[in-house]
This record gives C-alpha cells, sequence and structure tokens, in this order.
C-alpha cells in the first residue's frame, strides 16, 4: 500500500474527460481530490492524493502519462508558528518523526524542519494552530 | 516560629522577602529541611497555564444613542452567540461558546476553528470585535438593531469571571477502543495508545496547599497576565476525595472561581484554543502566592512530582459514562517523562497544559513580590476544606425520558 500527494497538469483536451474515474476502474486505486482548478488557458490542475497496491500506482501513474498528462510531486511544507506556541508539548508525541521534540530540562519544544515529512497530524491537532501547513503546487 | 501575613507584607514593602517558586521550594526543603526553609522563606508563587472551559467574560459596552436594551434579545460577537439575559447593556460571553452556524460534529471529527475563547483573547489583544444585536424596543429602549465594531477599550467593564479554574490535580485520559477518541484531553489513539494528562503537578496552586489552608475568598492572585481575585471556590469543587499520606488528593478535587480585570490581560496568558472534535475554550494562566506561615505549609509546598498521582482513566467506557473505575495511578515524575507503563506497555503520554508557562507564570508573581509590586492578602472567608463535608454531586434531576440514550 502507498499514498502520494501528487499534482496533475491536464491538456485542454483532457479536461473533460473521466480520467481520474479510471484510476478506480482500470487499477482499483482510491483517490481523493484536494484541489482542481481550469487555469484561464483552459489547462486543468489537480492535486490528489491516491492510495493503492504499489504495482497499480505506478501503473496508474503511466497510464496518466501516457495520455499526456504531467505529474509533479506535491510539495508540502509545515511550519512551526513560534508566537503562537505555548510548548505544552501536547503534539510531540504524536509527530511520527521527532520532527518536533522537547528538552527535557525547560520542556521547551523545538522544530526540525528537516526531519518532517508534512504527514499533518499536528496541523489537525494543537489547539493554538501553531502548526500550519503549506501547500506549494 | 509561625509568621504572619502582615509580617510578611511588611517584608515585601522593604524589599526583604524571600520569594522562590514552588520548584525551587523542593530543593531548598531536600537541601535544609523543612525547619529551616520554612524559617528562611516567606512565599512560595505557583503557576499553572491550561484550557479551562468554565472560563467567561462579562462586560458593560455602555448606552447607544437612542438606547438599546440588549437584555432579553440576541447579541453575537464576531459571530459568537453572547449571553443578553442581564440589563440594557451588560453581556457575558462564555469560552466554549459557538457561532450557530459552526457545524460542530457534523463532519466528524469537527474543526472548531472560532468561538468564545477566541473572542476573549481577540479582545485582550486589542482587536476591533464586530458586534450584532437584535432586539425588541420599549419607550425607554427604542432602538432595536445595532450592528458595529468595539474594543476592549470602548467597554467600561471587562471581567474575566471563571467559574471553575486551576482543578487541583486531574484524570489521564486513555482510549482502551478500536477507534480514535477526539476528547477535551486531546486525540486518544485506539488501544491505549497513548496517555493525556493536564496538571502544572508540583507548580500547580491547589497541590501546593492541598488542605486551602492559605488560599481563600480574596486571595490576590496571577490572572491572565494581570492582577486578580479568588471569588469563591470553583464549581464542582470536591475536597472530600480520596488523598495520599501527605494530604495530595488522587484525583479531581478542589476548584476555584476567580475573577480579574480583562483590560490589563494579555494576550500572552489569555488564548483561545481549538480542541478538535470537542469545541473552543481557553487557555488562561493563573497564580496564586503561597505565604509559608509555618513549617506545615513549608511542607505542603515542597510537594514534588514523584508524590502527585493521577487516576488514569479510560475514556472510551468509564468516563463517558460516569462509571468510577480507575485503571491505575501514575505519578506526574512518571507522565512527564514522555511514557508511563500499562499493561506492561510504554505509552507514551502528552500534556495539554504548558509547563513552561506554568514556571514562567511562578517567576513573574516572584518578581512581582519580590520588586513590592505585589502584596499578599488574607482570605476573606475559606474555601471548603475535608471538613465542610461539601462533595460534588451527580446530576440527580428527574428525567422524563426512560432511558438515556448513548452516542
Ligand atoms: S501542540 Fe501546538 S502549542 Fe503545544 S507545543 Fe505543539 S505546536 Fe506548540
Ligand atoms: S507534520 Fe507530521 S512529521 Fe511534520 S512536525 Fe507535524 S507531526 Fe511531525
Amino acid at each position: 500500500m502507498r499514498t502520494e500527494r501528487i499534482v496533475l497538469h491536464f491538456p485542454k483536451e483532457l479536461v473533460d474527460k473521466p480520467v481520474i474515474v479510471n484510476l478506480v476502474k482500470k487499477y482499483g486505486l482510491d483517490f481523493n481530490i484536494l484541489k482542481a482548478t481550469i487555469t484561464p488557458d483552459a489547462e486543468g490542475v489537480m492535486v490528489l492524493e491516491i492510495t493503492g497496491e504499489d504495482e497499480n500506482f505506478t501503473k496508474g501513474i503511466e497510464y496518466l502519462i501516457n495520455l499526456g498528462i504531467t505529474i509533479q510531486p506535491l510539495s508540502q511544507d509545515v511550519i512551526w508558528v513560534e508566537e503562537k506556541c505555548v510548548h505544552c508539548g501536547y503534539c510531540v508525541s504524536y509527530c511520527p518523526t521527532k520532527a518536533l521534540s522537547r528538552d527535557e530540562k525547560t520542556y521547551l519544544i523545538s522544530f526540525d524542519s528537516q526531519k518532517c515529512t508534512a504527514c499533518g497530524v499536528c496541523v489537525e491537532i494543537c489547539p493554538y494552530n501553531a502548526m500550519e501547513m503549506k501547500i506549494f503546487v | 516560629m509561625a509568621k504572619t501575613i502582615e509580617e510578611i507584607n511588611e517584608k515585601i514593602r522593604q524589599g526583604k522577602a524571600v520569594v522562590v517558586t514552588a520548584e525551587e521550594m523542593i530543593d531548598i526543603v531536600n537541601e535544609k529541611g523543612i525547619e529551616k526553609a520554612a524559617k528562611e522563606v516567606d512565599v512560595v508563587t505557583t503557576g499553572t497555564f491550561g484550557i479551562m472551559c468554565s472560563s467567561g467574560i462579562y462586560f458593560n459596552i455602555g448606552h447607544t444613542k437612542p438606547r438599546i436594551k440588549l437584555g432579553g434579545g440576541k447579541v453575537y460577537l464576531n459571530g459568537v452567540p453572547a449571553y443578553a439575559g442581564y440589563a440594557a447593556v451588560d453581556l457575558f460571553l462564555g469560552a466554549a461558546a459557538l457561532p450557530d452556524d459552526d457545524p460542530r460534529n457534523k463532519y466528524y471529527p469537527g474543526d472548531f476553528p472560532y468561538g468564545g475563547g477566541h473572542v476573549i483573547e481577540d479582545l485582550v489583544a486589542g482587536k476591533e470585535i464586530r458586534i450584532t444585536a437584535q432586539t425588541y424596543g420599549t419607550d425607554c429602549y427604542p432602538r432595536k438593531f445595532l450592528d458595529a465594531y468595539i474594543t476592549i477599550h470602548d467597554l467600561n467593564e471587562a471581567v474575566l469571571f471563571n467559574v471553575r479554574n486551576a482543578y487541583q490535580n486531574y484524570n489521564v485520559a486513555v482510549n482502551s477502543s478500536n477507534r480514535v477518541l477526539y476528547t477535551y484531553l486531546g486525540m486518544l489513539r485506539p488501544k491505549f495508545g497513548n496517555a493525556n494528562y493536564s496538571s502544572a503537578g508540583q507548580l500547580s496552586p491547589l497541590l501546593n496547599d492541598p488542605y486551602y489552608k492559605t488560599i481563600g475568598i480574596g486571595t490576590r492572585i496571577f490572572l491572565g497576565g494581570g492582577i486578580g481575585y479568588i471569588a469563591w471556590h470553583g464549581t464542582q469543587h470536591n475536597p472530600n476525595v480520596e488523598r495520599t499520606e501527605r494530604g495530595i488528593p488522587k484525583g479531581g478535587a478542589g476548584t476555584l472561581a476567580v475573577i480579574g480585570d480583562l483590560k490589563q490581560m494579555t494576550p500572552e496568558w489569555i488564548k483561545g484554543v481549538s480542541v478538535k472534535g470537542y469545541g473552543v475554550s481557553l487557555a488562561v494562566g493563573i497564580g496564586v502566592p503561597i505565604p509559608v506561615l509555618n513549617e506545615e505549609i513549608a511542607f505542603y509546598t515542597s510537594v514534588s512530582d514523584e508524590e502527585i498521582l493521577a487516576p488514569v482513566v479510560d475514556y472510551a467506557t468509564a468516563y463517558p459514562n460516569r462509571e468510577p473505575d480507575v485503571i491505575t495511578y501514575v505519578s506526574y515524575k512518571e507522565l512527564k517523562s514522555g511514557e508511563i507503563e500499562l499493561f506492561g506497555k510504554k505509552v507514551p503520554t502528552s500534556p495539554l497544559s504548558s509547563y513552561p508557562k506554568a514556571r514562567r507564570i511562578a517567576e513573574i508573581l516572584r518578581n512581582w513580590i519580590k520588586e513590592g509590586k505585589f502584596l499578599l492578602t488574607s482570605p476573606s472567608a475559606p474555601i471548603p476544606g475535608v471538613e465542610s463535608g461539601v462533595r460534588f454531586k451527580p446530576f440527580s434531576g428527574r428525567e422524563l425520558l426512560g432511558e438515556v440514550t448513548s452516542k
């Protein structure tokens, strides 16, 4: 099983074709549309989260590429807004990569963006809104 | 030799008082013993910063021209409903209030991005708040609508009045079920995946005065960055619970109702919070000074995290159904280490209250007292102790439905 977030750029002629539905029909992939827009020059841009078996995943992506869709990985960035953080430490044990950690003496929190995989857990649970997800397409 | 509060205040005025935080007191008593510590230390300062839902503000917006009677009407602040059951222009806003159009948990778990706690924080920060009101007209108050921006500076009185804060100890929440739970103690992973707690432990006000010997009605405190007072014992105050040998309650016990001028407060110590799947609330910073009147009080203020036990409660079964079951007791020392052991397994712990902020509050209060800016008060009356027989009763109303429906 694998889940990836990707950005698709559709040429004009594909914008109204049911290509995404085929990911489910032909390759058994699950998808979640995170964002979909049509640019002023009629190209379609879609941010998708796709989940499926490794093999099907690769086939599905090949299918899209063969149709003439360009694909990029989605780069996300999680930002620690320090002035909003109260250093409660609530997020630390939820962070799967230890990007959020606590100093054992001062109990102050620090954030190492290098270790962060932008899983989004902290963004979801921080009661003070101190973790923000930025999405760059 | 016992001291009086007046003697301690005289020392504070002269800049001679020895003031330490509850954390520092632990080491002092360890090094010097109770007797010497009681002689040398005059005041111990405590602190806590956490989510305290039973908080709210009352305020007076002044009379409009022509006059409007908000009492009996409907009033919103940035879309959050305020309570308008007072006279013409007095309002109350609770920390947990939500806009009517917030979807709540309809899309579970709800996000609760903005509510009463956030309005309170925005007011404290000096931001403009939109007030909209609809009411009925009278001969003396003819106006029926109001739509305006106000700031805290436009208000006459703006008072934080929290009916239950600073819980003396609290539950540790775990989840025995197979699904994630979203509670006021945070997100609980299935199958005892984590354990969440919320207390400053050894720095917490009521854990340093477990029998309320110095903390009482009228005690002057640090509240939200300003000076406040203890107004009463808090709702659900429950002194008669099981205690350890040194008198520390083994679970939620005493609580405080506190009051203070919102205009003195700062957003650093008053913060709106959004608790996923649960609701909105207000995080409040409170610090209470404890006069070291004698050796007994010196002893109480020397309590440390390993001596404070908290009950581990299952929020999948026991808590929602109000069953008394406690899985086990763990100390705050264990909780703060980042993991506890449950059923022979290591379980990660997460705090909901901020220890660094609690520490900072105790330090600020210590400095205020050292600088002679803050004098101690004798309580006007005590809050109910063990001997009062006061107990927190469960709901005992007569329900009209034969059965209680569960979720
Ligand atoms: S949960 Fe939020 S406020 Fe608390 S330490 Fe993490 S980022 Fe800071
Ligand atoms: S987004 Fe995930 S990996 Fe990054 S800091 Fe938050 S919890 Fe850790």
